[in-house]
C-alpha cells in the first residue's frame, strides 16, 4: 500500500495538495509515481501562469507512458520546482517532498473543498482505480 | 498495393450490400453541373513500345538541367551528384522510403539515419538533427510552430530575405494556432538590424532569417541573434547544410533552430521534389522538436545499437499533445545527403562551397561588365545574387533559352519591386565557358 500523508488533500487524478493560507503546493502522489514508473521527464508551466482546477498544466513522462498533470485547484503559478527538469527521479524517490512540482496561489481557496481526503483517496488506490 | 478488379456481378452485389441500385446512386450528391457529362476524352490505347515512345518525346519537351547550362536556384540548385549515391540507394535494403514500423528490426536504416543525423548536427553547428523531415519550408513552418511552443508568445518577425515561398508555407501552418506575422525589412540586400529592433515586441516568438538568404545576400547572424536574444525571441537560421561546409555554422552564432533544405547534398532536384528538410536544435529544445529522432544505445550484451528515441513527443503516444503532426520522414533522400556527405568528406564539401563561391562572383563580375546590367544590392553575396537587368527579364530569359542557358528565376512573381530583378545562382558545376556564353548572350539580348 502506498504512503497517503493524512495532512494533504488528493484529486482524483492522483494529485496531492498542501494548503498553506492561500497557497498550495502541488505534486503527484505515491501511487501514482509506482503505476507510472521512472519518470524520465516532467513538463511544468513558468512562475506567473495561469491554472485552472481539474485542467491540465503539465506532463509527466516515464519509460512508460506519458500522462497529463491535473490542477488541483485555480490560480497563479508562484514557484515551480527548478530541480526537476535536471533530476525527474525526484517524482519517483520523494513524490511527497523534493518531488513537488509547482506552488498555486489560489484564485479560490474553496477550491479545496472539492478535493479527497486522504482516507477518501486511499480507498479510490485501493479500489484499483488509476 | 495490388489492382484487384472486380466483375459486374461483384459489383451488383456490393451495390445490392449497401442498398443502391447503380454506381451512380453513389454519386446524385454531387451536382449534375460539376459532373462530367460525356466520356473522358482520351485517345486510342497505345502499345507499350508506343507509349515510351510518346512519353520520351514528350519529356524531351522538357528544359533540363542535363542539357541546359542550370543558373536557376531560389531554393534547389543544380550541384554535382556522385555516381555512387544512385547505385547505393537502389539497393533493396535501403529502396523504400518510408521509415520502418517496427523500427529496431532494422538496424541498418536506423544506423543510416543516426549518420545521417549526426553530419546535419555538425554542420548546422547544432546538439541534436531529427531524421529529416518534408522540406526546408515544412522544417522552417514546425521550427515556428516549435518556437511558439516553447516560449509561450504568439509572434513571429520573418525577414524580407526569407524565401518568400517558405514564408507562405508557415502562413498556411500558423493560420490553426492563430499566430501572428510580422516582416523585417531589408537594407542594402539584408535584414536592418534597427528596423528589426523595432518590430520586435514582448510577444515575438521567434526571428526568422535565411542566411545566405533568398536574394544570396550573407546576413549578419550574430548580431541579429543578439537582436532576437535581447528581446527574449528564439533564433531561427534557415540556412542549406551544402553551403556550411565553408560558411560558419549558424549554430556558432547563436541559432536556436536550424532549419534548411537538404536538396544540395546529393538530392537531385527533380522539378522541384522529393526534398530534403533538414532541423536541428540545440540540447534543451529536444523535446519540443517535431520528426523522428534515431539514437544510439547498447543492448543486454552490450553492444552498439539503435533505437527511436524519445518516442512520447509524437503524435502515436502524445496523441492530440504531439510536438507535431509529423510521424515520419524522408528516409531515402537523407541517405542520398548521408552518402554524399561521406564521399566528399569535410575537405570535399568545403571545396564546393569554394567552388561554387568563386564561379559566382565571377559570373557576376562578368555579367556586369554587360552595359545597364548591375546588381541589385551591395551586401556580399554566396552562391546567388540578384542582378538588375535593362530589358525585361522574362525576354531575357526567353532570349537565353535559344543557347541552353538557363539565365536564372525572375523575380517579379515573388515582389513587384523587384520586376526587372533576376536570381542567378551559380553552382560548382557551372564551366568558365558557360558563364562567359552567358554574358554573351546576356550582352545580345540586352542590346
Amino acid at each position: 500500500m502506498a504512503n497517503v500523508p493524512a495532512e494533504l488533500k488528493y484529486t482524483r487524478e492522483h494529485e496531492w495538495a498542501k494548503v498553506d493560507g492561500d497557497r498550495a503546493r502541488i505534486g503527484i502522489t505515491a501511487f501514482a509515481q509506482e503505476q507510472l514508473g521512472d519518470v524520465v521527464f516532467v513538463e511544468l508551466p513558468k512562475v506567473g501562469a495561469k491554472v485552472t482546477a481539474m485542467k491540465t498544466f503539465g506532463v509527466v513522462e516515464s519509460v512508460k507512458a506519458v500522462s497529463d498533470l491535473f490542477a488541483p485547484v485555480s490560480g497563479e503559478v508562484v514557484e515551480v520546482n527548478d530541480a526537476l527538469p535536471k533530476s525527474p527521479e525526484l517524482v519517483n524517490t520523494d513524490p511527497y517532498g523534493k518531488g513537488w512540482m509547482l506552488v498555486i496561489r489560489m484564485a479560490n481557496p474553496k477550491d479545496v473543498d472539492g478535493l479527497l481526503s486522504a482516507a477518501d483517496y486511499q480507498k479510490l488506490t485501493a479500489d484499483g482505480a488509476h | 498495393m495490388r489492382y484487384i478488379s472486380n466483375t459486374p456481378a461483384q459489383q451488383k452485389e456490393m451495390l445490392a450490400a449497401i442498398g443502391a441500385s447503380s454506381i451512380e446512386d453513389l454519386l446524385v450528391r454531387i451536382p449534375t453541373k460539376a459532373r462530367l457529362s460525356r466520356p473522358l476524352n482520351l485517345p486510342r490505347a497505345m502499345a507499350e513500345t508506343e507509349l515510351v515512345r510518346h512519353l520520351q518525346r514528350m519529356a524531351g519537351l522538357n528544359a533540363g538541367a542535363d542539357e541546359y547550362a542550370c543558373f536557376l536556384g531560389a531554393g534547389s540548385y543544380d550541384h554535382a551528384i556522385p555516381s555512387p549515391i544512385n547505385h547505393l540507394i537502389s539497393r533493396g535494403e535501403f529502396f523504400t522510403a518510408y521509415t520502418p514500423y517496427q523500427p529496431e528490426a532494422s538496424q541498418g536504416t536506423l544506423r543510416s539515419i543516426f549518420e545521417y543525423q549526426t553530419m546535419m548536427a555538425e554542420l548546422c553547428g547544432m546538439d541534436v538533427a531529427n531524421a529529416s523531415i518534408y522540406d526546408g519550408a515544412s522544417s522552417l513552418a514546425e521550427a515556428t510552430l516549435m518556437a511558439h511552443a516553447t516560449t509561450g508568445r504568439d509572434t513571429l518577425v520573418i525577414s524580407r530575405g526569407v524565401n518568400p515561398l517558405y514564408r507562405q508555407v508557415v502562413e498556411t501552418y500558423v493560420e490553426g494556432p492563430g499566430l501572428k506575422i510580422k516582416s523585417a525589412p531589408l537594407g542594402d540586400g539584408v535584414t536592418d538590424p534597427d528596423a528589426l529592433r523595432k518590430t520586435l515586441s514582448p510577444h515575438s516568438a521567434a526571428v526568422v532569417i535565411q542566411y545566405p538568404n533568398f536574394f544570396g545576400c550573407l546576413e549578419e547572424v550574430r548580431a541579429v541573434a543578439d537582436i532576437a536574444h535581447e528581446a527574449g525571441a528564439l533564433l531561427i537560421v534557415v540556412a542549406e547544410p551544402v553551403n556550411l561546409g565553408l560558411l560558419t555554422p549558424p549554430g556558432a552564432c547563436g541559432a536556436d533552430i536550424v532549419v534548411g533544405e537538404g536538396q544540395g547534398l546529393g538530392v537531385p532536384m527533380s522539378f522541384g521534389g522529393p526534398n530534403l528538410g533538414v532541423f536541428a536544435v540545440k540540447q534543451e529544445l529536444v523535446r519540443r522538436m517535431p520528426g523522428r529522432l534515431v539514437g544510439a544505445t547498447v543492448d543486454v550484451d552490450g553492444q552498439r545499437g539503435f533505437v527511436l528515441t524519445l518516442q512520447t513527443r509524437e503524435q502515436h503516444i502524445r496523441r492530440e499533445k504531439a510536438t507535431s503532426n509529423i510521424c515520419t520522414n524522408v528516409a531515402l533522400c537523407a541517405l542520398m545527403a548521408t552518402i554524399y556527405v561521406s564521399i566528399l568528406g569535410k575537405r570535399g564539401l568545403r571545396k564546393v562551397g569554394e567552388l561554387s563561391t568563386a564561379k559566382a562572383h565571377y559570373a557576376a563580375r562578368e555579367l556586369t561588365k554587360v552595359p545597364g546590367v548591375s546588381l541589385r544590392f551591395g551586401a556580399p553575396f554566396f552562391k546567388e545574387f540578384t542582378l538588375k537587368v535593362p530589358k525585361s527579364p522574362e525576354r531575357v530569359i526567353k532570349r537565353l533559352m535559344k543557347d541552353r542557358l538557363l539565365a536564372g528565376v525572375p523575380l517579379k512573381g515573388f515582389d513587384r519591386a523587384y520586376k526587372d530583378c533576376l536570381l542567378v545562382a551559380v553552382t560548382e558545376k557551372r564551366t568558365k565557358e558557360e558563364i562567359d556564353a552567358y554574358a554573351a548572350a546576356l550582352a545580345a539580348a540586352v542590346a
